[in-house]
């Protein structure tokens, strides 16, 4: 399975994402610069974090416009499987890929620490190979990731499982006032996760914790 | 011509720095502060184009990348 892992002037994560992609028996990552504008040869595509064109105006706003963003579009109504992590989800939802909005945490500071996650729905191709009732372990790093939307996109969210991941007590709860506790979604067809905690900061043992590669593994395995 | 940009947030979104900046007001004394919202101001210049044509490049601009909708709303002044 080829991965391919779009490059912003200013992602910071996208090695990252090449190394656990890489570690993964049967998946293959590639850097595609935001310039290019085909994404077809890929089943996968990841959107990394990091502050792409310096979180000018809003985090995400700019990149949107990058020419692969188009490609990232195209590919995502064919159903490919896309995962936008931090500043990723930022541009997810800034492209409208995902609905809602994510605005500056409630405590105002950047936040870095470790966070604690539920998974609210296993039966998707981003969380086929979570065990059940596990908590997941992984870092944060964000100033504007506070989720919010209005009260109908919540409803619909809830009534389409479409809440993926919620901060849990066990890692000190919610860390930016997010609503729900919200700290990833889907898109309503299933194939889109968008997520403020880091998976590939926390895919190796070495690392603290490699709950993480439970998410792309369940992209590699869950071929839907 | 010009366009002055004014982006806000929207009433009930959060504005975690404008609580702040008004509480350090409060706590230096300065009393009478109901609220304080800290928005961004933007100033976009146009060369020799109508009133009208910058009125609606402005909007669009707004409309598509200055302000999200979602959380934002926006107005603007035009000046000779």
């Amino acid at each position: 399975m080829k991965f391919a892992i779009i490059v912003f002037p200013g992602s910071n994560c996208d090695h990252d994402a090449y190394k656990v992609i890489e570690e993964i028996e049967g998946a293959k990552p590639e850097f595609v610069w935001h310039r290019d504008n085909d994404l077809s040869e890929y089943d996968s595509i990841i959107v990394p974090g990091g502050f792409s064109y310096g979180d000018y105006l809003r985090a995400g706003a700019i990149a949107k416009f990058s020419p692969i963003m188009n490609a990232l579009v195209l590919e995502a109504n064919k159903g490919k499987k896309i995962i936008g992590i931090c500043n990723g989800f930022q541009i997810l939802i800034e492209s409208e890929l995902l609905p809602g909005a994510l605005i500056n945490n409630s405590g105002v500071k950047f936040k870095s620490k470790e966070v604690a996650l539920s998974t609210e729905n296993y039966n998707t191709v981003f969380t086929n190979q979570i065990p059940k009732d596990k908590k997941m372990f992984m870092p944060i790093a964000h100033r504007q990731g506070n989720y919010l939307a209005d009260d109908h996109t919540i409803k619909s969210l809830q009534d389409n499982e479409q809440i993926a991941f919620t901060y849990s007590s066990e890692g000190g709860g919610n860390p930016n006032g997010s609503c729900l506790d919200i700290a990833g979604i889907f898109n309503s067809r299933k194939n889109i996760l968008g997520m403020m905690p880091h998976p590939e900061r926390a895919a190796d043992a070495l690392l603290g914790s490699d709950d993480g590669s439970l998410i792309f593994k369940s992209m590699i395995e869950g071929i839907a | 011509m010009k366009a002055k940009v004014y982006i806000s947030y929207k009433e009930g979104i959060l504005d975690p720095q404008g609580k702040t900046v008004g509480g350090a007001l409060d706590s230096m004394g300065i009393d009478g502060i109901e609220d304080l919202r800290i928005g961004k101001y933007i100033e976009i210049s146009f060369g020799d184009i109508s009133k009208d044509k910058a009125k609606e490049i402005t909007d669009e601009s707004c409309r598509k990348l200055l302000a999200n909708p979602n959380t934002e709303t926006y107005h603007f002044e035009l000046e000779d």
